[in-house]
């Protein structure tokens, strides 16, 4: 789960790491407060999305007149941004967060993550701020730290050191920077991060550090014990349809093609729609339908697939490892009835009593393709969607 | 011969009376594992399906001395329960539930290796030995006894690999399923391993997804390690860059982790292919028949 910047900033402040004085609006007439309240004769409007690249779609302006910041404001809530992150309808703006403005002498990059390969959590620090870490990783690799860290380890100032050589911090900010480090690990195992990025990560004129963005993802499987979090949930976000079968425990991804997916297993759901791709169709979801695969989720499913207008077949892949395929080849039929699905659906059924499954459609009153065979079920569905 | 589970394993289950745990140690004592008892907290003294339950792993152990655990309890106790069954002495510990915080494995797997256990999962269906014993949640009638290695980390598609085998009479050794999660308990290098030492098996599967790198690195070891052939699906070629595809692990994260990248490295280190999901048996008979 993605955090806005607003909302990224109060658990920075929180833990103790220097962000801007700033407040988040919802509304233009807002503004001028916000401006007020900071203080100050030089702000920072900033459309709260969850994409990056904000600054350059004309999402992010310098003002030093508040009615500037209202206009900015009636220019983009309601609207969506549209940056190099997001497709092409943007993402949609619903608050401005306002800020001091700050004189920066130098941009940095610090990050952290939790690195597959060492399994442990790293900080990835680079002299070069601003810009897209990936470019620089290419360009640049000598610029680029990878510091494994351990939470509540002793060797944490000497991990904390080894980044600011590389960030090229001098004494007075290295002694900044090593309880900064301490305050980010923190808050990342005690809030369940995936992900933390401050891009850029700033030296002031005053030659203090400050973090002058905030991009957060929490892991969405510790959700349950971080409530606040929780909270902070922008469905606005998300993809509709994604955000919908959420809601509904199903796993779902929308893509570009015309044929819908429904398949049990996150493994095989993407090995269908290989499958498809493989004889020359393209797929419009990823759909994990979950183990049990009863009608009550195979109905949701179907509606959330044929939302999707151009959806112009359905492919059912089911491996019945546990539950009997004949259960649930009742429960596909029932579903397709509750739904009122006007569009071909091929099945495939596989495992536990696939052929008392495959008899049950075949007979249905209803016009079910069933075919055991993975590839020319998937011929089949590539055919109907032509 | 196999590995890691055969029928001298001596099971005990952990969350033994919940509905996951009754549901599969009814089905995994069917296929004739041995299957000792079982801990739930608060409910020791009583027995289910037959076999007695205590209130800890180490109470278990006294009584029964198992060699290996199965762990079936909710997402949110799995950091407690694994640790508490390597800290009572258990060797081999087999994780099903999905959805455990990655903070918690990484806590959980620097204790495990601090001790020197096997942990399989989370987040997998376990790890079954045609005809000996079934520590998980895949469906046995599908397996037969036989001379391929799988190693998946998706159980779904561990099913198909397995059909697949079994259609073709190949039959299994031994199929192990890794898990869907960032930080999991085992690798397909640590399997690769006891697949490469078994004599059973003749050939592995490796079935691998898009997110990390887990099967470049695999890659790598099977090309300065491995003698015995080595056949390989990746799933995931037509998944968008960002998105979770339904697995905690599988996702494309800054340009690493796309199924191209994986292909071309396995191919690289002489792994065998299978282009098509539907092509992984007969890759195998094309490879060994």
């Amino acid at each position: 789960m993605n955090l806005h910047e607003y909302q990224g900033k109060a658990l920075f402040a929180e833990f103790n790491l220097p962000v801007s004085k700033g407040k988040v609006v919802f509304d233009a007439d807002e503004i001028i407060d916000a401006c007020n309240e900071i203080g100050g004769s030089k702000w920072v409007v900033k459309a709260q999305v969850h994409a990056g690249g904000r600054g350059k779609a004309g999402g992010v302006e310098l003002i030093d007149n508040p009615q500037d910041g209202v206009e900015f404001a009636k220019k983009w809530l309601g609207k969506n941004l549209i940056t190099y992150q997001t497709d092409k309808k943007g993402q949609p703006v619903n608050s401005i967060l306002v800020e001091e403005c700050m004189t920066i002498a130098k941009e940095l990059y610090l990050s952290a993550v939790i690195d597959r390969e060492t399994q442990k959590i790293v900080f990835i620090g680079s002299s070069e701020g601003g810009v897209n870490i990936e470019d620089v990783a290419k360009k640049y690799p000598e610029k680029i730290i990878y510091e494994a860290v351990v939470y509540g380890d002793k060797a944490l100032s000497e991990n904390a050191e080894n980044i600011a050589k590389v960030l090229k911090l001098n004494k007075d900010q290295t002694n900044q920077f090593i309880p900064m480090i301490e305050n980010l690990l923190r808050l990342f195992v005690e809030k369940d991060l995936s992900l933390l990025e401050i891009n850029p990560l700033v030296i002031t004129e005053n030659g203090d550090l400050h973090c002058l963005d905030a991009k957060i993802n929490i892991d969405s499987n510790a959700l349950y014990r971080q409530p606040d979090l929780a909270e902070m949930y922008d469905q606005s976000q998300e993809d509709p349809q994604e955000a919908e079968a959420a809601k509904n425990d199903l796993s779902y991804v929308s893509l570009d093609g015309n044929i819908g997916c429904m398949v049990n297993g996150a493994g095989l759901a993407m090995g269908t729609m290989d499958t498809i791709k493989f004889y020359g169709g393209n797929p419009a979801n990823f759909l994990d339908v979950g183990g049990t695969a009863t009608q009550q989720r195979v109905a949701k499913a179907f509606k959330i697939i044929l939302d999707d207008p151009d959806v112009k077949v359905v492919l059912v892949n089911i491996f019945g490892g546990i539950v009997r395929c004949d259960l649930i080849a009742e429960g596909i039929i029932s579903a397709i009835k509750e739904v009122d699905v006007k569009i071909p659906v091929v099945v495939r059924l596989e495992g536990n009593n696939a052929e008392k499954g495959s008899q049950i459609l075949s007979k249905a009153s209803i016009k079910i393709d069933s075919i055991n065979n993975l590839a020319d079920a998937a011929k089949k569905a590539v055919e109907f969607a032509k | 011969m196999s590995i890691l589970v055969n029928k001298d394993t001596k099971l005990i289950v952990q969350g033994f009376t919940g509905s996951q745990g009754t549901l599969h140690s009814e089905q995994s004592i069917e296929y004739g594992t041995n299957i000792v008892g079982g801990v739930t907290p608060g409910k020791g003294g009583i027995k289910h399906l037959g076999k007695p339950v205590f209130n800890s792993v180490r109470d278990a152990v006294k009584e029964l001395n198992p060699n290996a655990s199965i762990i079936f309890v909710p997402a949110k106790f799995c950091k407690d329960s694994i640790i508490e069954a390597a800290d009572a002495g258990i060797k081999l510990i087999i994780c099903i539930t999905e959805g455990i915080p990655t903070i918690d494995m990484l806590d959980v797997k620097r204790h495990i290796d601090d001790l020197g256990i096997r942990l399989i999962g989370p987040n997998c269906p376990g790890i079954i030995t045609p005809g000996e014993a079934k520590l998980g949640i895949m469906p046995g009638d599908i397996h037969i006894p036989g001379s391929i290695g799988i190693i998946s980390r998706s159980g779904t598609l561990t099913y198909e690999a397995v059909k697949q085998t079994t259609d073709l009479g190949f039959g299994q050794s031994s199929c192990v399923g890794i898990g869907g999660d960032p930080i999991p308990g085992s690798s397909f290098i640590d399997m690769l391993k006891l697949f490469e030492d078994d004599d059973k098996t003749e050939a592995i599967v490796m079935v691998g997804e898009i997110g990390g790198s887990a099967e470049e690195a695999a890659a790598e070891y099977i090309k300065n390690n491995i003698t015995k052939p080595v056949i390989s699906y990746i799933a995931g070629q037509t998944a968008p860059a960002g998105k979770r595809m339904g697995h905690a692990g599988a996702i494309i994260a800054g340009g690493k982790g796309t199924a191209k990248n994986k292909i071309e490295k396995l191919k690289k280190c002489g792994v065998h292919i299978a282009d098509n999901l539907v092509s992984i048996g007969s890759k195998v008979a094309e490879v060994i028949g």
